[in-house]
């Protein structure tokens, strides 16, 4: 008997503010702990919250680009509990009315295996704004915990899925794609490891077509890649346990990367009662409709349209545009080495998501971090597209720009008003530089090949009577000639012509 | 509306305060006394009517988004029960 | 001097005719004489209070005093005051040293006033004689077997036995109104967001407003100029363009329309209170006022309204009280979850754990929608009595409190009693209209009784018109206890 997985997600963005959501404290990540909580942060007795306008505006950006409805009003609860990561014993959130209704995003799920890649929608049924808690260390307090609420008060965004997902390779293609929207219109770093963006994942499975089953919640995973195995583990737990005449219970369960197994939570036994009530201290959040268009102005073009632009307009395989789309700076980097020369799209994206992503992944860096600029990859394409350069001169001048430019440090920069500018090597300099210029002059060309076939008249000879394979002997000696500067195009069709008599 | 001793305790338990049975007891009996005040709201027809959580009418005003708060952390654990190095130090909690 | 009016002091001080160090010393020497005996002070700090008063005499020597420089005020320990300690009445605050001064305070500091000390209040606001005082219950300066009313009942007493020029108090459900009526002095509630909540220790969020407390309006106008006002760091502070509350003071009272409600003069006010708030009615008519008949009728669903409104938003409110950051920390506890309820259970008061509890269950799931929603939705059609009210009338007139000052210990067993004392005090909290109280008269025990005022949105300024005229014309506000 098949089961059938259901997943939803319900994913923390901690966008990203330079205060606090209700205090003037700063969000800056690692600093010594305590130094980043203010008087709101500790709720010490008699303050207050006032809303970050930073963080409505982020949450607003996501409504934007997810096509979802802006709520207005829309209005801030308190979700009480006790922690000691939590100072006032409750949560500030929302839960009535989110700032950010119904929306959709749209996911391509790769190949898996047999499986084709193909595309989703995954509806969205809110996001809401709230403030982040405290972080608890367990380690090295004489058996107790110590709590630093420098995170206390960060703003995050939640963000929940419809339970939409069938599978893990889907509800990692959501995660995925929601990390790079949230990065690519600015208002999360989603940085995974410093906990930015954090995914709650609710797996349960049922028979195709029957009710749904009862869910577990992982709790918090900050890599896609716990996320697979959480979500693996997890669905085999609860087929075995169903399939052993066992049930499910509903629960918060945490995924140990170590093990590889998920385990319920211990301490939440009461949690269930909440006690949502609307914050007093907050007042009902109005957003004005210009405020939004205003808002809607800034956003850049998102990655879904570009893929489809890059398909439509450039030519491009659907493939390369997501490869291309998969993180703004990489849009923006082949957008800029592009330019105006449209035509040379495909060769412009075999560049960067061959050459470029490598060494990049040798150098351990990411696109913000490249050492070239697209305006010098740029002018590298151009003397390749114009014939001054051929493939292993183009990969020659590549490999100077970015040995010149690494590391990441400007050298031999000049230094105007104290700043360093770093002084960017262009293609050009560098062909001149090492002679790299390829000889298109076919006049030039046709003497090398007229001295060669006068000095091999026997290979010529063989050649005529039918030996095609001699063809490459002469064009090993033909480039020889030419110090393998000549064009190679060109000195084929020029030999080609000659030889044939 | 009647109020039992397992809802006093669940109510004291979600509020984090030890009571002693006895306490429990007296509890119970003047809540019992105040739901009993209380109740008189109950038989109000209050449909169509919009809840009021304001006394004013207002929006929320928004603050922008700029660092304005100094480190205090010497000061504000000058006051606290238990700190070590810059930690607010607690009971341990199992996850 | 020490039945001055503040405008009085101000120009004494003015004029050097006094000091503000001679005024602060003489307030300190009658606390340390007085106080023993009413308990009005939880803390005071004669160190920090004569640094002020030299500052002020430096001010004021420079001539850049104002209208309150110099002047010895007591602040409601409900205000987080810097390098004060501050303990809303409460064993769980009992050393905690306030690490800033909240905005009321800081009004008052730029004012060049002088901070004798804090004063008693029931705990954590929540009481109405001033006995759920973790520091003992304030004797009533009229007669110390009886209470002076709460919460600021540590001010009222203050106030009336001059022990300070005037104070500062909160009111959440009447707490500066009925203790004002009951020590024989004046106070005034705001309208809801008047002034900022900032720094001022939570009781239930969208009713608590800070006010003053004084010997007559005209006082009471001086320190409201100095609390009122914008602040950026409370979400429910209103943007209002700064005003003179003390500017109408002297209009005249022709043509005043005063509106009575009769579910105030019903059954439940004893006889003398309502005798005394009768002839004070009567002496408006003679000040030029005419009458109006209202009808508050959804007044008398106020108490029940309030203790699950109150209580719902107090629980929340008081959650941060965990012992981890500040505060009480029991001593003794076996793991987390029972530091934090023997923390609580010892910090705490019966009163604050009762109202925790009350607001806890109302709030919990599957009674939301009949407590506290439903309050919510009265609380409206509460507020829309007064709309209709005003509809015919300028002000509104009543008694503070059904009667004057009970005895200590009279109401301690039976919380609902008690929670009755505040009938007529508490919709206007709801409403989020200004009230207040001022002396009327006594009754049949010698005690004082208030005439409570209430105003419509922003009316401060006429009520203390109001109130001024009444008191150019009578002479209840300006009685002193025996022995003061």
């Amino acid at each position: 008997m098949t089961w059938e997985i259901v997943i939803g997600l319900e994913v923390h963005a901690q966008l990203s503010t330079n205060s606090k959501i209700f205090s003037g404290a700063s969000t800056a990540f690692g600093a010594e702990p305590n130094t980043q909580a203010d008087a709101v942060s500790l709720a010490l007795p008699g303050v207050l919250p006032v809303l970050n306008r930073g963080a409505v505006e982020r949450a607003i950006k996501f409504g934007l680009a997810t096509g979802a409805r802006i709520n207005s009003p829309s209005v801030f609860a308190r979700k009480n509990y006790f922690y000691p990561d939590l100072p006032k014993g409750y949560q500030i959130s929302q839960m009535d009315l989110p700032v950010v209704g119904q929306g959709a995003l749209t996911i391509q799920v790769p190949a898996v295996g047999k499986a084709q890649a193909y595309e989703k929608v995954v509806r969205l049924t809110r996001a809401h704004l709230e403030e982040d808690a405290g972080k608890s260390l367990h380690e090295d307090f004489h058996g107790m915990t110590g709590i630093d609420l420098n995170r206390a008060g960060t703003p995050l965004l939640e963000i929940v899925s419809e339970p939409d997902m069938r599978s893990a390779a889907e509800a990692i293609a959501y995660a995925k794609t929601l990390h790079t929207l949230v990065r690519w219109i600015g208002i999360c770093d989603g940085n995974m490891q410093e906990g930015s963006f954090r995914c709650d994942v609710n797996v349960s499975v049922r028979r195709p077509g029957g009710e749904l089953g009862t869910r577990r919640e992982i709790k918090n995973l900050n890599s896609f890649k716990f996320m697979q195995q959480a979500i693996d583990y997890e669905v085999q737990w609860q087929i075995d346990t169903l399939e052993n005449g066992g049930k499910i219970q509903q629960a918060t369960i945490l995924f140990n990367p170590d093990t590889g197994e998920t385990r319920a939570m211990r301490s939440k036994e009461d949690a269930h009662d909440y006690r949502y009530f609307p914050d007093p201290d907050l007042l009902p959040l109005v957003i004005g409709k210009e405020w939004i268009e205003q808002l809607r102005g800034t956003l850049p073009e998102l990655p879904q349209a570009k893929q489809a632009r890059y398909v439509g307009e450039l030519g491009l395989s659907a493939y390369d545009a997501s490869i291309l789309t998969a993180s703004r700076e990489m849009a923006d980097f082949f957008e800029a080495a592009l330019g105006d020369a449209k035509s040379q799209a495909k060769i412009c994206a075999n560049w960067i998501i061959g050459e470029v992503s490598a060494q990049l992944n040798r150098d351990g860096l990411d696109m913000a971090q490249c050492p070239i600029t697209a305006q010098q990859l740029g002018g590298m394409l151009k003397r390749i597209a114009d014939g001054t350069i051929s493939n292993s001169g183009a990969k020659e001048v590549f490999r100077t720009m970015w040995e010149t430019q690494k590391p990441h440090v400007p050298t031999g920069g000049i230094t105007v008003g104290g700043s360093a500018i770093v002084q960017f090597i262009s293609a050009d300099e560098i062909i001149e530089a090492k002679g790299l210029k390829q000889v298109s002059d076919a006049g030039a060309i046709e003497k090398i090949v007229d001295e060669i076939i006068a000095a091999n008249a026997d290979k010529v000879a063989e050649y005529r009577s039918g030996k095609d394979k001699l063809f490459g002997f002469f064009v090993g000696l033909a480039m020889k000639a030419s110090k393998g500067q000549a064009n190679p195009a060109q000195m084929n069709e020029i030999l080609k012509r000659k030889l044939a008599g | 509306m009647s109020l039992s001793t397992d809802d006093v305790k669940k109510v004291a338990r979600l509020a984090r305060l030890a009571m002693t049975e006895q306490e429990m007891h007296s509890a119970h009996a003047q809540l019992q006394n105040i739901f009993d005040l209380i109740a008189e709201m109950q038989a109000v027809d209050t449909r169509g009517i919009e809840p009021m959580s304001h006394a004013q009418e207002l929006s929320q005003r928004l603050r922008e988004d700029v660092v304005s708060e100094a480190d205090q952390r010497e000061l504000f654990q000058s006051i606290a029960p238990q700190v070590e190095r810059g930690l607010y130090l607690v009971p341990q909690v199992i996850e | 001097m020490i039945n001055a009016s503040l405008k009085q002091l101000s120009a004494e001080l003015a004029a050097k005719k006094i000091s503000s160090v001679e005024l602060t010393r003489l307030y300190l020497d009658r606390i340390a004489a007085l106080n023993p005996q009413l308990n009005a002070y939880i803390t005071l700090n004669s160190e920090i209070s004569l640094a002020q008063a030299r500052a002020a005499d430096a001010r004021l020597a420079q001539g850049k005093g104002a209208a309150l420089t110099g002047i010895p005020l007591a602040q409601k320990d409900i205000f987080c005051a810097k390098g004060w300690r501050t303990t809303c009445g409460s064993r769980m605050l009992e050393n905690f040293i306030a690490p800033y001064d909240a905005h009321v305070i800081s009004q008052f500091n730029n004012a060049g006033a002088v901070n004798l000390g804090k004063t008693n209040m029931d705990e954590f606001a929540m009481g109405s004689s001033n006995e759920t005082s973790y520091f003992g219950a304030v004797k009533n300066p009229w007669n110390h077997a009886a209470v002076p009313g709460g919460s600021s009942g540590g001010t009222a007493a203050a106030v009336a036995a001059r022990l300070c020029a005037a104070a500062t108090g909160t009111d959440t459900g009447g707490s500066i109104r009925q203790p004002a009526a009951l020590c024989g002095i004046s106070g005034l509630k705001p309208t809801y967001g008047v002034v900022s909540r900032y720094g001022m220790i939570a009781f239930a969020s969208s009713l608590d407003q800070a006010g003053p407390m004084a010997r007559s309006a005209e006082d009471l106008a001086l320190l409201l100029n100095v609390m009122a006002g914008f602040d950026e760091r409370d979400s429910t502070s209103l943007q209002r363009d700064q005003e003179d509350y003390a500017r109408d003071l002297a209009q005249p009272l022709q043509g005043l329309r005063i509106g009575l409600p009769r579910e105030f003069f019903a059954a439940g006010l004893s006889g003398d209170v309502g005798a005394a708030v009768e002839a004070a009615i009567a002496e408006y008519k003679k000040l030029g006022a005419t009458v109006v008949d209202i009808s508050l009728p959804n007044s008398r669903l106020s108490i029940p309204v309030y203790y699950v409104l109150a209580p719902a938003e107090a629980s929340s409110n008081l959650s941060r009280f965990d012992g981890v950051r500040y505060g009480y920390r029991a001593p003794e506890y076996s793991d987390l979850t029972d530091m934090y309820e023997k923390s609580r259970a010892q910090g705490f008061g019966a009163e604050v754990k009762r109202r925790i509890m009350i607001g806890t269950y109302v709030l919990s799931h599957g009674y939301y929608d009949a407590y506290y929603l439903q309050a919510q939705k009265i609380r409206r059609l509460i507020a829309q009595d007064f709309v209709e009210a005003y509809q015919q009338c300028d002000v509104i007139m009543g008694p503070t409190s059904p009667t004057t000052a009970f005895n200590l210990g009279e109401k301690g067993d039976d919380p609902v009693q008690m929670y009755l004392s505040d009938i007529y005090t508490i919709a206007v909290n709801l409403a989020g209209l200004p009230g207040m109280s001022i002396p009327c008269g006594f009754g049949a025990n010698g005690m004082p009784v208030g005439l409570q005022i209430i105003g419509n949105y922003f009316d401060e300024a006429r009520m203390l018109n109001v109130a001024h005229q009444y008191q150019l014309a009578t002479d209840w506000h300006s009685r002193a206890p025996q022995g003061i």
